[in-house]
């Protein structure tokens, strides 16, 4: 029970419950600022979940790759996409999200189906932190959902990145962070992926005058 | 037999006060605007005027129309009595737990419905349309909320879940935490405030509860003004009372009875400011976006109920 708990561990909790509500808002959002925006919120969310996790389970390594998560994925990232957005004059652009509604209901299938997953782990596990691992398994199926669902080059980056959120979050969740040789190789991986997105951006775009890649299903000789 | 007394004063007081805290929002949303407010007593006066005047009924009225108002005071004063306003553990918190609550709220509105098309009126029949429509989806989201706080005290009534609530000490609970924003937001849709609909204007393209009522006059408007009013103080004081319990008697001695009166009454002012802050700071949304609004609503207390699942009971 919750309330046998100790504070700190409490607010590990709220603030992984907060990072599924940033998952669920992401998947809402129409806006291309607005979402690099939640996604960069929840970027911060993880960072001070694991500085937290960090703190109560003495673990200090866990503060580097806080600050690593912080640094990149809450500020850096953001800042990138958003720099290309803005140059590339799609920040006024809104993205359609078809069937919001079924959206939020295959959203909430997906976190009880993660639940019902996670929940042999958890009998096995005698961290604090196990609850949360559902929270990180959602987070990782609910990018994905963001993935399928959007057709804007720029939402599916988002997405994917957000997935990533999702395995750093489940890493320090079930065992306190992966080791740190792996950590700075999955974060230097991230940044060079957001770059190469950045150039793709721009080669979809001349290639197919716009980032909607469903556009890139068809044979470009059936249109002429 | 004192318990009984406490409680009959409890809602006499809870019915009398509902005008005074929507003269309250009315007044800060003046302050607000710099405009000059009118005199905190003014809904009274009007509910006065309104009883001495006469009815005027359509000729094709039915039944229907003249029964209304009274299904709807009714049904709203006995939602008012079962909630705990200045202490729990009363008698007439046992009436009604929060789901039938939720049923009197959907009662009233299915007369308020009922009446608006009953005359035949375009308004009154546009009026009937939107709010049945705004009401299919803030009432699973107001549903879902509850049964979160219901999950957390493992228990329906009002005053069990304020009991549970304000003995578990300081606990930082993400369900009770995104149940609170959905009830937020659910109030806001239900009690008809900016930026769902404006209270304030019959603005015939946009007004949603105002259409209904047009046809209304005398002490039947009078009862349907009044209903609003209490509404808005219902949810003022779910809100208050569930989320920051803090005041509210467990005893009932004089001391503690004044204590958990002042203290509900400065917690309606601040929501009231609240409220007016959000009214002056918000547009009223386009109807179509209302469920978007709504929308969201849900999600907040879907996440609450999952949350409390997954990460509160084990």
């Amino acid at each position: 029970m919750i309330a046998q708990l100790p504070i700190y561990q409490q607010a590990i909790l709220l603030l992984a419950s907060l990072v599924l509500f940033s998952s669920f808002a992401l998947l809402a959002q129409t806006r291309v600022v607005a979402i690099i925006k939640v996604f960069a919120w929840q970027g911060g969310l993880v960072a001070i979940t694991t500085a937290l996790v960090a703190y109560d389970t003495g673990q200090h390594h866990l503060y580097i790759s806080a600050t690593l998560t912080l640094g990149l994925k809450a500020l850096f990232i953001p800042w990138l996409l958003l720099r290309l957005v803005n140059k590339m004059g799609l920040n006024k652009e809104a993205h359609t999200v078809e069937h919001p509604a079924m959206l939020l209901i295959v959203a909430t299938a997906l976190v009880i189906f993660c639940y019902y997953v996670v929940q042999p782990i958890e009998m096995l596990s005698q961290s604090i932190t196990r609850n949360t691992i559902a929270i990180s398994m959602s987070v990782v199926l609910l990018g994905m959902l963001m993935l399928v669902s959007r057709n804007k080059a720029v939402s599916q980056v988002v997405g994917f990145m957000s997935l990533e959120n999702g395995l750093f979050f489940a890493a320090v969740a079930a065992t306190h962070g992966m080791p740190m040789v792996v950590e700075l190789g999955v974060a230097f991986d991230v940044l060079v992926a957001a770059v190469i997105f950045g150039v793709f951006f721009f080669h979809i775009r001349d290639s197919i005058d716009s980032l909607d890649v469903s556009q890139l299903n068809r044979l470009s000789e059936l249109d002429e | 037999m004192s318990y009984w007394i406490l409680a009959l004063f409890q809602a006499i007081l809870f019915v009398f006060l509902a005008p005074l805290f929507s003269a309250w929002v009315k007044r800060v949303k003046c302050w607000l605007q710099n405009r000059r407010p009118p005199s905190l007593l003014q809904p009274y006066r009007d509910l006065r005027r309104l009883f001495s005047k006469q009815v005027v009924l359509a000729h094709n009225a039915s039944f229907i129309f003249r029964l209304s108002p009274y299904i709807i005071a009714a049904a709203t004063l006995l939602a008012a009595v079962a909630i705990p306003l200045l202490a729990v553990n009363l008698p007439t918190a046992a009436i009604a737990d929060v789901i039938v609550l939720a049923g009197f709220f959907a009662l009233a509105r299915f007369f308020l419905a009922l009446a608006g098309m009953d005359i035949g009126t375009a308004f009154g029949g546009m009026g009937s349309s939107r709010e049945m429509t705004i009401s299919a989806m803030a009432e699973p989201a107001m549903l879902m909320a509850v049964f979160t706080l219901a999950m957390v005290a493992s228990s329906t009534n009002l005053s069990t879940v304020i009991g549970v609530m304000l003995n578990q000490g300081m606990v930082l609970r993400p369900s009770l935490l995104f149940a609170f924003l959905s009830l937020v937001l659910v109030a806001v849709a239900e009690t008809g405030r900016i930026p769902v609909d404006n209270p304030s204007t019959h603005l015939e393209l946009t007004m949603i509860h105002e259409a209904m009522i047009l046809e209304y006059s005398g002490r039947h408007l009078a009862m349907i003004e009044w209903a609003a009013q209490l509404k808005l103080m219902i949810y003022g004081v779910l809100i208050a009372n569930i989320f920051f319990p803090w005041g509210i008697a467990e005893q009932l001695d004089a001391a503690s009875l004044v204590l958990a009166f002042v203290a509900i009454g400065l917690k309606l002012m601040i929501i009231g400011v609240a409220l007016a802050f959000g009214e002056t700071l918000m547009a009223k949304m386009r109807l179509f976006q209302v469920p978007a609004f709504l929308v969201l609503a849900l999600t907040f207390s879907v996440i609450g109920l999952l949350s409390h699942i997954i990460l509160e009971i084990s």
